[in-house]
């Protein structure tokens, strides 16, 4: 799989121009205008409208909204939001920041794994706005395309996805397996990694590629 | 969700007043407090709880762990999961303790839920979390779809007929055995509660899980000493390896000499509407010696008073084997 697709979407790539140099994320929402296109025309108006509305609903000001500051990635960010969006909905909907996936949003998939002062934490069991004065830490802030962190470039070289959905929390919980009391076997990796769920079943794969991060990282210690 | 107006606790008596103004602390309290969330906001997000006023108690000074001058240990409310287990006196003194958190959820949770709302971790029956379904607990009177549904995983002990739902914490059937104590503050003052009498049985009343009232904010628990030369450990077992709540599961604290067992205390998990301890169970095996035909006796005894199901009988069985078990392999250790 071509990594430059995959980690991560940046809002600025949808500005570009044509199909060749899309994001998946712009990709999937141009091929939905295209089949939009396609339909009759009562039909266009009704579903353009009916999205639009949803777009504003995204990002108009609830009544009850609060002001929240938030620093995520080492960038403060000064909000307003409603007391009920979770970290997760603020990180994607607001900060646009959309590498942590919403996967059963309840806390049994993983899919949102973030870090908060260096722990590793569920952003879709917590709300954004009790999270003032914290560092958050998204997949965004843990490496680039062009910079990977060791753990998403050893992800990329052992296979350990295929549909890539849960692949952001994986290397999340990864990330912060490194420095957790997990023991140098298979199974106690697996164990810390319990918390992350695959549907593809690349399970194999992930271990193999945070075992082998840390064999690298220390070579006596990792089995 | 339903909306709600957040608000920021500044110190522990600014909590109690506001949480004092709820006419519950029970199912369907309109005034929350926040911990880690993560079971609180599942619940929100499913419509079970529906606070109008959600306050955070997160940034109270409730989050030490300290030794006591008696040899025993205060833990703080909001203690995270992950810092309590692996906490090196914790680590010493209270294996089970140790044992049982680690057991439970996933790194993610551990690092988030607290100590508090571990003790007041709701049930995980799916009719309770499943709002077009009667439940007793959630709503007094329309029901229980358990008792003639799907019940496998529900609780054998302690059960009413008007609620099987288990308590599902791995943390609170350790803290039984260990014989921990609740502290709480509320509008009345500070009060001491064993955690024998914190949880309730359901009884006619299921919506009323714990003796809390409101504006009683859990501050902290304290464990008392270990008992010279004990051993303790935590067996769970469930359907898969990790990630998931037990089926059965023991917590033993033994103390042995000279192949005698001369103190005993047992609780059981995954099988009881509230953390189980068993008297029974300990009568069983005080002053006997540790032979598997003495455990296998006791394990009789805890479970004598059982009433299963019509999926759950298994689960008789699988508490007795779980708990001869686990204290074979803390004698064994011995």
């Amino acid at each position: 799989m071509p990594n430059q697709d995959k980690i991560p979407e940046k809002p600025e790539g949808e500005t570009r121009s044509g199909f060749g140099r899309s994001t998946r994320r712009t990709f999937i929402s141009r091929l939905g205008m295209a089949s939009l296109l396609a339909t009759t025309g009562p039909a266009v108006t009704t579903l353009a409208q009916r999205s639009g509305k949803v777009e504003q609903g995204l990002s108009a000001e609830s009544k009850d909204a609060i002001p929240v500051t938030l620093r995520v990635n080492g960038k403060k960010y000064d909000l307003r939001i409603d007391p009920r969006t979770t970290l997760l909905d603020c990180l994607r909907e607001h900060l646009h920041l959309t590498g942590s996936k919403k996967g059963c949003d309840h806390g049994q998939c993983g899919a949102c794994t973030v870090h908060i002062n260096g722990r590793r934490q569920l952003s879709c069991l917590s709300f954004a706005a009790l999270h003032e004065g914290e560092e958050i830490t998204t997949i965004e802030g843990i490496g680039q395309p062009e910079n990977l962190h060791a753990m998403q470039a050893a992800f990329v070289a052992t296979d350990a996805y295929q549909c890539g959905y849960c692949t952001s929390g994986q290397i999340m919980s990864a990330v912060a397996l490194l420095k957790e009391p997990c023991g140098p076997e298979d199974a106690e990796v697996k164990e810390f990694m319990s918390g992350n769920i695959c549907r593809c079943g690349a399970y194999q794969n992930i271990v193999a590629a945070i075992q082998n991060v840390r064999q690298n990282a220390n070579p006596q210690k990792a089995g | 969700m339903k909306t709600f107006a957040l608000t920021q606790a500044k110190d522990s008596a600014q909590a109690i007043a506001t949480a004092a103004k709820a006419t519950t602390a029970q199912q369907g309290a309109e005034i929350r407090f926040i911990g880690g969330g993560t079971t609180l906001i599942d619940l929100m997000k499913l419509n079970v709880e529906q606070p109008q006023t959600v306050v955070d108690i997160n940034r109270l000074p409730l989050d030490k762990i300290e030794a006591l001058p008696d040899g025993g240990l205060t833990i703080g409310a909001v203690v995270r999961n992950s810092d309590l287990a692996y906490h090196p006196l914790v680590k010493k003194n209270y294996p089970v303790l140790s044992e049982a958190l680690l057991s439970g959820a996933t790194v993610q949770l551990r690092n988030m839920a607290t100590t508090a709302g571990n003790l007041l971790q709701r049930t995980r029956c799916m009719y309770f979390r499943e709002t077009n379904m009667p439940c007793n607990k959630r709503e007094p009177g329309s029901g229980c779809a358990a008792i003639s549904g799907v019940n496998r995983s529900l609780a054998i002990l302690g059960t009413s007929e008007h609620c099987i739902a288990t308590n599902p914490s791995d943390m609170n059937v350790a803290m039984a055995a260990l014989e921990a104590t609740i502290h709480v503050r509320g509008p009345k003052g500070e009060r001491s509660i064993p955690i024998s009498d914190f949880h309730l049985l359901p009884g006619n009343t299921p919506q009323r899980e714990t003796v809390l009232e409101p504006g009683d904010l859990v501050t902290h628990v304290t464990l008392p000493p270990p008992a010279p030369e004990s051993r303790s450990l935590y067996l769970k077992l469930r359907d898969r390896a990790s990630f998931e709540f037990a089926l059965a599961s023991a917590a033993v604290v033994i103390t042995v000499a000279n192949g005698k067992l001369t103190r005993a205390r047992i609780a059981l998990g995954g099988v009881g509407t509230k953390p189980w301890r068993s008297t029974e169970a300990e009568g069983g095996l005080t002053n006997q010696p540790a032979t598997e035909a003495v455990f296998q006796k006791a394990a009789d005894a805890a479970l004598r008073g059982a009433k299963p199901q019509s999926q759950n009988a298994f689960k008789v069985e699988l508490a007795k084997r779980c708990l001869v078990h686990a204290l074979k392999l803390a004698t064994q250790a011995a």
